[in-house]
């Protein structure tokens, strides 16, 4: 018999079942089609306002940092200003997302790179997909337009987030990606992520930039 | 639950414990006092263990034969209350899982489970005493003992108690819910390591400066106060019960008789 | 690393774990941090204990239907492009990983933080096989030149310091200059970043472990703090996941229930830094990501445990609160368990897997205290699982003759009360006697574990039930 042909009958004979009882296919068809939500965690039920306010602070509380800005015009300029304050090159790289295509880039004197990284880039900008309050959680799906590498290899990572795609809790995140991808669909990778990269494998001290980001700063467009 | 009627004092049957029988009987008087100043008629069936031992070492067959016997000997009182949470949480938790599955003492075991409380918490929960007369003199610490924490949710109750004692300071020390390593056997077949858990213990104690040590187990309080002596400490070590029952007069765990007199 | 247990010699492990200062300095951080770090969190949920029931069910529920979302699972993998291999034993799961990488001609290949790597000792197999096998969790990297197993699950070195650290890395990084300042932690953490960065964009081969499989979508999760594992299954041409067939939960939501208790029991935070949800290969379009992603699903003694008193452990999410909160860990910490798993859940977990026989001793290292079971984010109930193990060892004789005996032998008083208290009432008042100038023993021939290191009281005299009865003939004459 095949391992799989093995290990799926081992367990049918440990539980006393045939993998083919009705009661039993119902229940996991249910289950996977209705992707019941469990408990609700009442900080992320909260209204708008709120709920921006909540996800503000919880990112502050993972050691990242926020900027909040009027609307997506003001977002190179803002980019500028952090890599400055920072002591950066005036340099960034970042895809090709729709939402960048729109932005004043050539009003800055930024220098844009693009693409994937190579683990050479300071600094890189991704645009989020989604945003959670309850934890202050960056969502970001993987694809030509927001590379994956962007969030890992550059030592400050910075994450554009329209202040509309802040849901409360990761329910409401996933509800809106089902709508987006399709129910079943997924992209290929979601990133959840919560401040920068930290590590206290030695002697139990947190120490910041383990092998991401030594920094993570959100831009939060709020028009 | 028996019903609790006004008019009629409750019946209760004292599982004194293996170890208070044997070693400190000063703590089952102390029991006896504190549930007749609440409004009980006490009583003591011949028993011998709770069958804990046997349980915890893999011998169901005589922890079964054990509960059992105890069993029979209680099932006639409206409640069964002892001066220990290990052993009142091996009949309320333990005793219906022996029997599970069983037709005849399932049922029983269930009945004898629900009216078994450890000594403290059933005077707080079930008998609704807010205070005791008596009076201590100094700070005194108290060590949460993991059954009777864990399993019976035993807390405030010793707490609020021993506030209404005269005289008496409460200083908690440092990690009060950590466990004290005795652990029944393991504090013989792993004498090491529970060596190295009670002198974390024993630090904790000293560090709090209480003069006396307060617990709700004789076996936890047999391990501390064994350390602490070992360690040339004058802390003593008291059964909360001597306490809350102003019967403080015997020497303390582990002293000779002549010095407290 | 892994192939020998020690668990048999537990006891010695033991003695020298507690004699070794280091360690005991370095047990103390555990003993603080992740205690206090894991109470502030859970109080600031108030939804935490739901949460904890919400895990359990959801894990129970898995369980009960695992043929059919392993199914599920794998329709679902192999749908978003993906591979699901196989394996019944770890032998298998070696094969199966070391079969991909030498057939895309690997080199060096990268590691995400695993246990189940560990228990199959999957580095050796690579290395084995003319390969380069590099762990990139910082703790594990520290580890691995020391041919050290992790000794605690989720913190891997917390058994070494900053110096031990330093040392090493002056031994290994010959390349570097000797000269250089390593005193401070970050130090020590920016080299480590440097060396690693290289070693992640030259890996042909990357391998992570899963924390969840996502039946609904054959996705896999990982959780990191330090990006290492993004960055090992990003980077290189193929990713590799190596998960037992307990991870799997049917779909995004339950995954996001059990998120919310793990990161809060494990580490003391709300959220992980990052959380990766992964599904398939590299995509028409993408400019990143590898370009095969292959799942190594192990059994290994799993589906036995499955319809047993042990099925719970296999709820385990890998947290590490029970050892976090263990007094036995806190006092000999995670090697002297002599296997893969140390504290609680590997007192339950390593005799399954290596034989009661190895691994006897670890369930019965327990005071039952019964402290792992309160923090336990699925509410597996520890000490329970860890008494069916004596029970077996019982059964099949393998409890030492001596605790047999003496069990035997206060057994037949325990079952017989008139017996009892002639016994006991005889043998009390001659201890009494005996004791009663000291008030107690400062050594007893039949309880030396015992008064090897603490006194013992004296009893007081008669017995509470002798002088119970002269009390009430008293009363009634």
């Amino acid at each position: 018999m095949s391992a799989r042909a093995d290990i799926l009958s081992n367990i049918r004979r440990s539980m006393g079942v045939t993998g083919t009882e009705r009661p039993r296919l119902v229940a996991v068809e249910d289950r996977l089609e209705r992707a019941p939500r469990g408990v609700t965690v009442e900080r992320g039920r909260l209204p708008q306002e709120e709920r921006l306010a909540l996800f503000v602070a919880q990112v502050k509380a993972s050691l990242a940092t926020v900027d909040e800005v009027a609307d997506r015009a003001a977002v190179p300029a803002a980019i500028a200003d952090y890599l400055r304050a920072n002591n950066l090159p005036a340099r960034i790289r970042r895809g090709d997302d729709p939402r960048f295509e729109e932005m004043p880039w050539g009003e800055t004197a930024l220098e844009i790179d693009f693409g994937k990284s190579d683990g050479k880039d300071l600094a890189a900008v991704n645009h989020a997909f989604a945003g959670v309050a309850e934890t202050g959680t960056v969502v970001m799906t993987a694809g030509h337009e927001n590379p994956t590498t962007l969030n890992f290899l550059p030592d400050y990572a910075v994450a554009v987030i329209d202040a509309k795609d802040v849901t409360g809790d990761y329910e409401d995140m996933w509800s809106k990606l089902r709508f987006a991808y399709g129910k079943g669909g997924m992209p290929r990778v979601v990133n959840w992520i919560t401040g920068p990269s930290r590590s206290a494998d030695i002697e139990q001290t947190m120490l910041l930039g383990a092998h991401g980001p030594r920094s993570l700063h959100v831009i939060v467009v709020k028009g | 639950m028996p019903e609790k009627s006004a008019t009629r004092r409750p019946r209760v049957g004292l599982f004194v414990t293996c170890l208070v029988d044997l070693m400190r009987p000063s703590v089952g008087f102390a029991a006896v006092k504190l549930l007749e100043d609440a409004g009980c008629i006490v009583d003591v069936p011949s028993q011998t263990c709770c069958g804990q031992p046997a349980f915890n070492s893999g011998d169901r067959a005589n922890a079964r034969a054990i509960a059992e016997k105890t069993i029979a000997a209680f099932e006639r009182f409206d409640y069964v209350v002892a001066p220990s949470g290990s052993c009142a949480g091996q009949i309320r938790k333990h005793y219906p899982e022996l029997f599970q599955g069983d037709p005849n003492l399932a049922p029983r075991a269930a009945k004898l489970a629900d009216k078994t409380y450890e000594l403290v918490s059933f005077l707080v929960d079930v008998m609704g005493v807010t205070g005791v007369e008596a009076t201590f003199s100094g700070d005194v610490t108290y060590h949460d003992s993991c059954s009777g924490l864990r399993e019976l949710g035993v807390k405030s109750q010793p707490r609020m108690l021993l506030s209404s004692v005269e005289g008496l300071k409460l200083v908690e020390m440092k990690e009060n819910e950590v466990c004290c390593g005795f652990g029944g056997t393991f504090a013989v077949k792993y004498g090491d390591i529970s060596d190295s858990i009670v002198s974390k213990k024993t630090e904790n104690v000293s560090d709090s400066g209480a003069h006396t040590l307060l617990a709700g187990d004789l076996g936890c309080l047999m391990n501390m106060a064994g350390k602490l002596q070992r360690e040339g400490k004058t802390v003593e070590v008291r059964h909360v019960a001597e306490v809350l029952a102003g019967m403080t007069d015997t020497p303390p765990i582990g002293a000779p008789a002549e010095a407290a007199e | 690393m892994t192939a020998h247990p020690t668990s048999p010699r537990f006891k010695d492990n033991a003695r020298k774990a507690l004699d070794d200062a280091q360690l005991q300095k370095a047990l103390g951080n555990v003993r603080q941090n992740f205690i206090e770090r894991r109470a502030a969190v859970a109080a600031k949920l108030p939804e935490f204990e739901a949460l904890r029931d919400s895990a359990r069910d959801i894990k129970n529920h898995t369980l009960e239907n695992l043929d059919l979302y392993l199914e599920r699972y794998e329709d679902a993998v192999t749908k978003a492009g993906g591979q699901v291999h196989w394996a019944r034993t770890a032998a298998e799961a070696r094969e199966a990983i070391v079969g991909i990488c030498k057939r895309v001609g690997a080199k060096t290949v990268t590691k995400g933080k695993s246990m189940i790597s560990e228990e199959i000792a999957l580095n050796d197999a690579i290395e084995a096989a003319g390969m380069q096998a590099v762990e990139t969790d910082l703790g594990e990297y520290i580890i691995q030149p020391r041919h050290e197993a992790p000794s605690h699950i989720i913190a891997p070195a917390v058994h070494l310091n900053a110096t031990q650290v330093e040392s090493d890395f002056r031994k290994h990084h010959t390349h570097l200059d000797p000269n250089r300042d390593l005193s401070q932690p970050t130090q020590l953490l920016t080299e480590a970043r440097t060396i690693l960065r290289e070693k992640f964009l030259a890996a042909d081969v990357g391998i992570t472990g899963a924390n969840f499989l996502i039946a609904e979508t054959g996705t896999s999760i990982i959780v990191t703090n330090e990006g290492n594992g993004d960055l090992t299954q990003t980077l290189p041409k193929i990713h590799i996941v190596i998960a037992s067939i307990e991870k799997v939960v049917p779909t995004l939501e339950d995954a996001s229930q059990i998120l919310r208790v793990l990161a809060r029991s494990a580490t003391g935070q709300e959220m992980s830094v990052y959380t990766t949800f992964s599904t398939g290969p590299r995509r028409p379009g993408d400019v990143d990501g590898p370009e095969e992603y292959h799942v190594v699903l192990l059994d290994n003694g799993r589906s036995a445990m499955l319809g047993t008193e042990f099925q719970e452990m296999l709820r385990c999410i890998r947290c590490g609160a029970c050892m976090n909160h263990c007094p036995v860990y806190h006092a000999v910490g995670g090697h002297a368990y002599g296997w893969v798993y140390p504290g609680p859940m590997g007192a339950v977990l390593t005799p399954t897997l290596i034989g009661v026989d190895k691994g006897g001793h670890l369930p019965n290292a327990s005071t039952f205290c019964g402290r792992c079971e309160s923090v336990c984010p699925v509410r597996i109930p520890l000490p329970k699982l860890m008494r069916h193990w004596r029970e077996r060892e019982f059964e099949r004789h393998l409890t030492p003759a001596t605790v047999r005996s003496g069990l035997g032998f206060w057994a037949f008083f325990a079952k017989r009360p008139a017996l009892y208290r002639l016994a006991t009432g005889l043998a009390m008042r001659g201890l009494a006697r005996l004791g009663k100038a000291k008030g107690r023993f400062t050594s007893l021939p039949f309880a030396s574990g015992w008064t090897d290191h603490r006194d013992f009281p004296a009893p007081q005299g008669k017995t509470f039930q002798q002088q119970w009865k002269a009390r009430r003939n008293g009363r009634s004459a």
